[in-house]
């Protein structure tokens, strides 16, 4: 694989590119929540959960997802790994 | 009596191309037989009136007809080229508060016994000229380019005009070049349509043939003998407004140079 990308490059278009950033800032856009509002949601999701679980808080993502014209928050929060007991 | 469409030609970004297409689609129209007048409400900053080539000829604009000072036919420019094309000036030594949507009602509602299209070329943005704009308008076409600033502006300018209950919206993607599109370099019409869920009313391509019509100040569809390709596309967006449904030129495939290279590998 390492050397087809780096004969190809392993860029991607920029109508690609430009596509998902306009996604993106869309989604802010539409449903009026900046990016700065997404960290402190993301902050207290996290501080909540710490008082119930141990988290690794560098794992946690929360998204907004666009499809259509309909907007998520998409929360991505792995537990750490069960041991059996 | 007649019963005339208001069409408001507006965007979120400037400098996309509104008053090129309000000055060669009312040509169009005109072409075909329509009586049509296009207004400039850019308020002090006139530009229709160059790029129709019919600078030399205003004396009265529309601030003046609003304001009383003459009657509103003496404002109507008549185009010489062409039967029937009409163009109403901006003023250009005053601001946008000088004109408010119930006196561009007003002036519509008027122009509407006579003519079959009154064509409203907005100033950008969502400011009062562009309420104005607005609030005569049966159809509103908002005209973005194929990038990431212009049409992120005309998803706010769609929210908008659903909002004023003028929707729904439809566009014309304005400077499309296709060789772009098609090495991937640039949004594609199903890329535009699938982010912003809106009808495309027209595709008009980047064609220098636009510019230099401006510089002369003679718009593309009233150069006999002249056809590149955006005088086609904006034949067709009149065409589509008379309500003939008119195939989109092929501009809008985006069969990218990896796609190629899978179909040689079968992939
Ligand atoms: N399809 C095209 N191909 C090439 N050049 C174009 C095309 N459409 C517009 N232009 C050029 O883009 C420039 C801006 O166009 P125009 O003045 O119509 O934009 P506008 O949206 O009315 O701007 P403003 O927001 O300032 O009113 C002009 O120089 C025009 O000649
Ligand atoms: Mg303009």
């Amino acid at each position: 694989m390492g050397w087809i990308t780096k004969l190809f490059g392993d860029k991607k278009n920029s109508g690609s590119v430009a596509k998902s950033r306009l996604q993106m800032v869309l989604s802010h856009d539409r449903t009026d929540i900046t990016p700065g509002m997404m960290a402190a949601i993301k902050d207290d999701i996290i501080s909540v959960l710490a008082q119930h679980l141990s988290i690794e808080a560098d794992q946690v993502e929360v998204n907004l997802d666009q499809s259509g014209t309909e907007s998520r928050l998409v929360a991505h929060i792995p537990l750490p790994s069960t041991r059996r007991r | 009596m007649k019963l005339g469409k208001v069409i408001t030609i507006t965007s979120g970004k400037g400098g996309v191309g509104k008053t090129t297409l309000t000055a060669n689609l009312s040509a169009a129209l005109a072409s075909i037989g329509r009586k049509v007048v296009a207004i400039d409400t850019d308020i002090g900053l006139r530009n229709l009136d160059v790029v129709m080539g019919l600078e030399n000829r205003i004396v009265y604009d529309l601030v003046d007809v609003i304001e009383g000072r003459c009657r509103l036919k003496q404002a109507m420019i008549k185009d010489k080229r062409v039967n029937s094309l009409y163009m109403i000036p901006a003023a250009q030594t005053r601001d946008k508060m000088s004109i408010s949507p119930t006196d561009m009602v007003l002036v519509c509602d008027q122009l509407r016994e006579e003519m079959d299209y009154i064509l409203i070329d907005s100033p950008a943005g969502i400011e009062r000229g562009f309420q104005n704009a607005l609030a005569p308008s049966d159809q509103v076409l908002i005209v973005t380019n194929p990038e990431v600033s212009a049409v992120r502006d005309a998803d706010r300018i769609i929210g908008l005009v659903d909002a004023a209950e003028k929707g729904p919206a439809q566009l014309l993607v304005n400077r499309l070049k296709p060789e772009m599109v098609a090495r991937g370099d640039m949004l594609s019409i199903n890329d535009i349509v699938e982010i912003l869920a809106v009808d495309v009313l027209g595709i008009i391509p980047e064609d220098e043939s636009i510019l230099i019509s401006s510089n002369r100040g003679t718009p593309l569809t009233l150069d006999n003998g002249h056809m590149p390709r955006a005088r086609i596309a904006v034949q067709n967006v009149a065409r589509r407004i008379e309500g003939e449904s008119v195939p989109f030129i092929d501009l809008t495939a985006r069969e990218g140079l990896l796609s190629k290279v899978k179909g040689w590998f079968g992939g």
